[in-house]
C-alpha cells in the first residue's frame, strides 16, 4: 500500500492549485445554471479557459474541441480534488458531457462526433436523457416510446418522465423502440433528437423538494432522421448500458459525503440550544461519530477502487456497492443535520430563521431521490446479488405458469 | 497511489487461510475447544512455524517486521477460520509495546521468545477502555496489587503486560511470580481463552519505557489491538456471509433454491454493501497506525466502533438467510457468531470509542 502520488503527480498538483489560485475570481458562482439551451455566458467563458488549460475536456480529442490530453486517472482525480477543495466550479457539467460524449466517442459517426461533442463540452448545446417511461422504471429495458421508420425518418410517439433539464434542454438522447417485434432488449435504438421538433411537449414536473428539474416529454409523431441513430438499430441497450455504471457512482461520490460531514461538524458545532452547543449532546453527538465512520469507510472504498481502475482491474463486487451505500449515507447525514436544527430544521423556501438556505431540508429530499434515481436501492441489491454474488436472478412469472 | 494489498499480503493470506482450510477446519476448531482446559492441539505452535508470532517484531529479534496491515490481514484470516490463536495479546499487542517502549536489552530479552511463539502474553488492558468497580491494578512499593478483568490469552500466558497507573507505566509480569492468581473466564466464544488476574503484592519483572514512554506504547497498542480486533470482526463476518450465500445456493424451498427469492438476495447484498467498504477503512487504519501517525488514534477507533456496529449485522443476518439450521450447535455458525459478539466489547464498546473519537479531534472537551 502506497498513497502517495508521486513527484510528477505532485508537480501536476502543484500547476492545479497555482491555475485556481491565479483564475478562480473568474469562476462562476454556484447557482449560474442553464438558459435558453445553453450554459450561462458567464459558465461557458469559464469552460472555455478550463478547456484551454486541460481541466475540463481533458480526455476529448483536440480534433472533437476538447484538451487532448491522453487519459490519465490520477490526473482527473487530482483535478477534481483540487476544484473540490477550492469550492471552485467545474465549469460545464450534467448528462451531456458525462454521459452523451463518452457514448459517442464510442459508438458514434464522425459527422455526429463533429456536430455534437465540440458544442456540449462548451456548454453550447444541453442535453437531457430520454431513458425512463411512466411505464419503464425499474425495468428500463421494456420502454415503449416508439420509433416508426417512415421514409427516411423515425416518428417518435410515447412518453419519457424523469428527464432532467427537459425544458432547457436543446437535445436529448434516449431509448426509443424501433423493432416492434424483436425482442424486449434488442428492440431499442438510441437516437439523438431535436427537443424543438414539432410533436415534443415538455411538462414540468414537480418534486417533493419544491424543484422542477425533472420533466414529463410526450411525442406525437415528432419526426427525426433515421440518420440521428447511434450506433445500429437494436443496439440501444448494449449502448445506453455502458454510461449507466458511470451515472450510478457519479451520485454517491465520496468528496460530497467528506464535505457534508464536514458541514455537519461545522453545524453541530456553531449551533445552540437550551444553553449549550448541539455537539454536547451525548446522542447527537452519537450519530455523527456513526455517520463518520461510513464516510470514511466510503472514502478509502473510493481510494480502493480507483487503485482497481488505474490497474485496469475490476474490483468485483466491491464496486457495485458505492451507489447503494453511498446515497444512504447522504441521506442520513442530512437527516442528522435536521435534527441537529430540531424545530428550526423545518424552516423552508426562505422563511425567517431558516439556516442554510434549507439545505439540510431539500438536500434530504433530494437524497432520498437518488436513494430511488439511477436504478433503485432494490435494483443495486440485485446487481450486487447478480452480477457481484452469482446468486440467480428471480424467475420470471411466466415461466413458472 | 496504490491502495491495496501487495502481492505479499496477498500471499500470506491465502497461505494462511489454506492452512486453517485443510489442518484446522471449523469441524476441528469445535474438537478443540470442547476441551476446557483450553488445549489448543498444537495449532498455534503449527501457526507460528508459518510466522505468524513474529509479523511485528524486528529481524534481528527472529521476526520479519512487516506492519500492522499485514498483521490486519493475518487476524482477518484467523478469524476467517475461527482458529483458536493468542494473536492479539501475544502478536500484536505485546510486541507493540515492547518495541516502542523496551530498552535495547528489554527488548533483546523478550522479543526472541515472542517471535518463536514460545512466549504467551495476556495483556492487561480491559482497565483502559472500562473499569469495573473493584478492577484495576495498581503499584505500591514496586509492586503490583489489585485485579485485571478479560485477560485475552490470560489462562495460557507465561508473561502478563499489565498497563497501571492510567497508562503511565507499563509492567511486564511472570506469570508464575509471587502473588499472581489467574482465574478463567468463560465467555461465549470458546475460540479464544479470557482470565480474570489478581496481583498481590506482585515483582515486577520489567518496568517497560519511563513515564512519556509507557504512555505513549500504551496509546500505540491500544490502536493497533483496536485494529486487529476490527480485522478479526471483519473475517468472522466475510466467513458467515460466504457461508450464507453458499447456502442459500442449495436450499431449496417452494422448489426452488432459496438464492432465488429477492427476499435472501436481498439480506446477502446487504451484507456486501456493508462488508466491503469497512473492508477498506480497516486498511487504511492498518496503514495509518505505521505511515500516518497522526490519523492512527482517530482511525483505530472508528474502525473498531464501525466493525462492531456492521459485525453483527451481518452475522445475524447470516444465520437467518440459514433458518432454523442456523441457529443449532450443529452448524458450527456460531462460533463467528460469538467471535464478534466478544470482539465487539473488547478494549472499548462502540459508544464509548466514538466518544473518545470526538475528544481526540478536539469536538469535545
Amino acid at each position: 500500500m502506497d498513497l502517495s502520488y508521486g513527484p510528477e503527480y505532485e508537480a501536476f498538483r502543484a500547476e492545479v492549485r497555482a491555475f485556481i489560485a491565479a483564475h478562480k475570481d473568474k469562476a462562476p458562482r454556484a447557482g449560474r445554471g442553464v438558459t435558453a439551451g445553453k450554459a450561462h455566458k458567464a459558465v461557458r467563458e469559464w469552460q472555455g479557459l478550463l478547456i484551454e488549460n486541460g481541466y475540463a475536456a481533458r480526455n476529448i480529442p483536440k480534433q472533437y474541441g476538447g484538451y487532448g490530453a491522453p487519459v490519465d486517472i490520477l490526473k482527473r482525480v487530482i483535478i477534481e480534488e483540487e476544484f473540490n477543495s477550492a469550492g471552485v466550479s467545474r465549469g460545464v457539467g450534467g448528462q451531456g458531457p458525462e454521459m452523451l460524449v463518452p457514448t459517442l466517442l464510442e459508438h458514434g459517426t464522425e459527422e455526429q462526433k463533429q456536430r455534437y461533442i465540440g458544442p456540449t463540452i462548451r456548454g453550447e448545446m444541453i442535453w437531457c436523457q430520454g431513458y425512463s417511461e411512466p411505464g419503464s422504471g425499474s425495468d428500463l429495458a421494456s420502454v415503449q416510446t416508439r420509433a416508426v421508420a417512415d421514409g427516411d425518418d423515425f416518428l417518435l410517439t410515447g412518453q419519457k418522465i424523469w428527464t432532467t433539464t427537459a425544458h432547457e434542454s436543446q437535445m436529448m438522447f434516449g431509448l426509443f423502440r424501433t423493432e416492434a417485434e424483436a425482442s424486449k432488449h434488442a428492440g431499442l435504438s438510441y437516437l439523438l433528437v431535436p427537443m424543438d421538433t414539432p410533436g415534443i411537449e415538455v411538462r414540468p414536473l414537480e418534486t417533493m423538494t419544491g424543484d422542477t428539474e425533472f420533466n414529463e416529454v410526450f411525442f406525437t409523431e415528432a419526426r427525426v432522421p433515421q440518420t440521428s441513430i447511434v450506433g445500429q438499430r437494436g443496439e440501444g441497450w448494449k449502448i445506453a448500458n455502458a454510461t449507466l455504471t458511470h451515472e450510478r457512482n457519479m451520485l454517491a461520490s465520496a468528496a460530497v459525503l467528506d464535505g457534508g460531514l464536514r458541514n455537519l461538524v461545522r453545524l453541530m458545532e456553531k449551533e445552540r440550544v437550551n444553553g449549550g452547543r448541539v455537539m454536547d449532546s451525548p446522542v447527537l453527538r452519537d450519530r455523527l461519530l456513526r455517520l463518520q465512520s461510513r464516510v470514511m469507510a466510503m472514502k478509502y472504498h473510493s481510494m480502493r477502487m480507483l487503485t482497481a481502475r488505474l490497474k485496469g482491474e475490476f474490483p468485483g463486487v466491491s464496486a457495485l456497492v458505492t451507489k447503494l451505500t453511498g446515497c444512504e449515507v447522504s441521506h442520513q447525514l442530512n437527516a442528522l443535520g435536521i435534527d441537529a436544527l430540531g424545530e428550526l430544521g423545518t424552516l423552508y423556501e426562505g422563511s425567517p430563521r431558516e439556516r442554510d438556505g434549507g439545505r439540510w431540508q431539500s438536500q434530504h429530499m433530494f437524497t432520498l431521490g437518488l436513494i430511488i434515481g439511477g436504478g433503485t436501492a432494490q435494483i443495486q441489491k440485485n446487481i450486487i446479488s447478480e452480477r457481484g454474488l452469482g446468486m440467480p436472478r428471480e424467475p420470471k412469472p411466466q415461466a413458472r405458469a | 497511489m496504490d491502495f491495496a494489498l501487495s502481492e505479499e499480503q496477498e500471499l500470506l493470506a491465502s497461505t494462511l487461510r489454506r492452512y486453517l482450510d485443510e489442518e484446522c477446519p471449523i469441524t476441528r476448531v469445535r474438537e478443540l475447544v470442547a476441551d476446557a482446559a483450553g488445549n489448543d492441539g498444537g495449532t498455534w505452535k503449527a501457526l507460528c512455524e508459518l510466522g505468524i508470532a513474529g509479523l511485528l517484531i524486528p529481524e534481528e529479534f527472529g521476526g520479519s517486521e512487516l506492519g500492522l496491515l499485514d498483521a490486519a490481514v493475518a487476524a482477518e484470516c484467523l478469524a476467517w477460520g475461527g482458529a483458536p490463536a493468542p494473536f492479539l495479546g501475544t502478536a500484536v499487542m505485546a510486541p507493540v509495546a515492547l518495541c516502542e517502549a523496551g530498552s535495547p536489552e528489554q527488548r533483546a530479552r523478550w522479543l526472541p521468545g515472542l517471535a518463536s511463539g514460545s512466549t504467551r502474553v495476556g495483556v492487561a488492558a480491559n482497565e483502559l477502555a472500562s473499569r469495573r468497580d473493584g478492577a484495576g491494578v495498581e503499584v505500591r512499593d514496586g509492586r503490583l496489587h489489585g485485579t485485571a478483568l478479560m485477560v485475552e490469552g490470560g489462562p495460557d500466558a507465561n508473561f502478563f503486560l499489565v498497563p497501571t497507573e492510567a497508562g503511565t507505566r507499563l509492567a511486564w509480569v511472570d506469570a508464575q511470580a509471587d502473588g499472581v492468581t489467574c482465574k478463567r473466564l468463560t465467555t461465549i466464544d470458546r475460540t479464544r481463552g479470557f482470565a480474570e488476574l489478581h496481583f498481590d503484592a506482585t515483582p515486577v519483572a520489567d518496568w517497560l519505557g519511563g513515564e512519556g514512554g509507557a504512555r505513549r506504547a500504551t496509546q500505540r497498542m491500544l490502536d493497533a489491538g483496536r485494529v486487529i480486533l476490527a480485522a478479526d470482526i471483519l473475517g468472522a463476518s466475510e466467513r458467515t456471509l460466504e457461508l450464507a450465500v453458499a447456502y442459500a445456493m442449495q436450499r431449496k424451498q417452494f422448489e426452488r433454491i432459496i438464492g432465488s427469492f429477492q427476499a435472501v438476495k436481498h439480506m446477502c447484498a446487504e451484507m456486501v454493501a456493508e462488508l466491503e467498504p469497512a473492508r477498506s477503512l480497516v486498511w487504511y487504519a492498518a496503514h495509518a497506525f505505521d505511515h500516518v501517525p497522526e490519523e492512527a488514534t482517530v482511525t483505530a477507533l472508528h474502525a473498531k466502533a464501525h466493525l462492531s456496529e456492521i459485525g453483527p449485522f451481518i452475522v445475524r443476518t447470516a444465520t437467518e438467510v440459514h433458518g432454523g439450521i442456523g441457529f443449532t450447535d450443529e452448524q458450527n455458525l456460531h462460533y463467528w457468531f460469538k467471535r464478534v459478539g466478544v470482539d465487539r466489547q473488547l478494549l472499548g464498546a462502540p459508544e464509548a470509542l466514538r466518544e473518545q473519537a470526538a475528544r481526540e479531534q478536539g469536538w469535545i472537551e
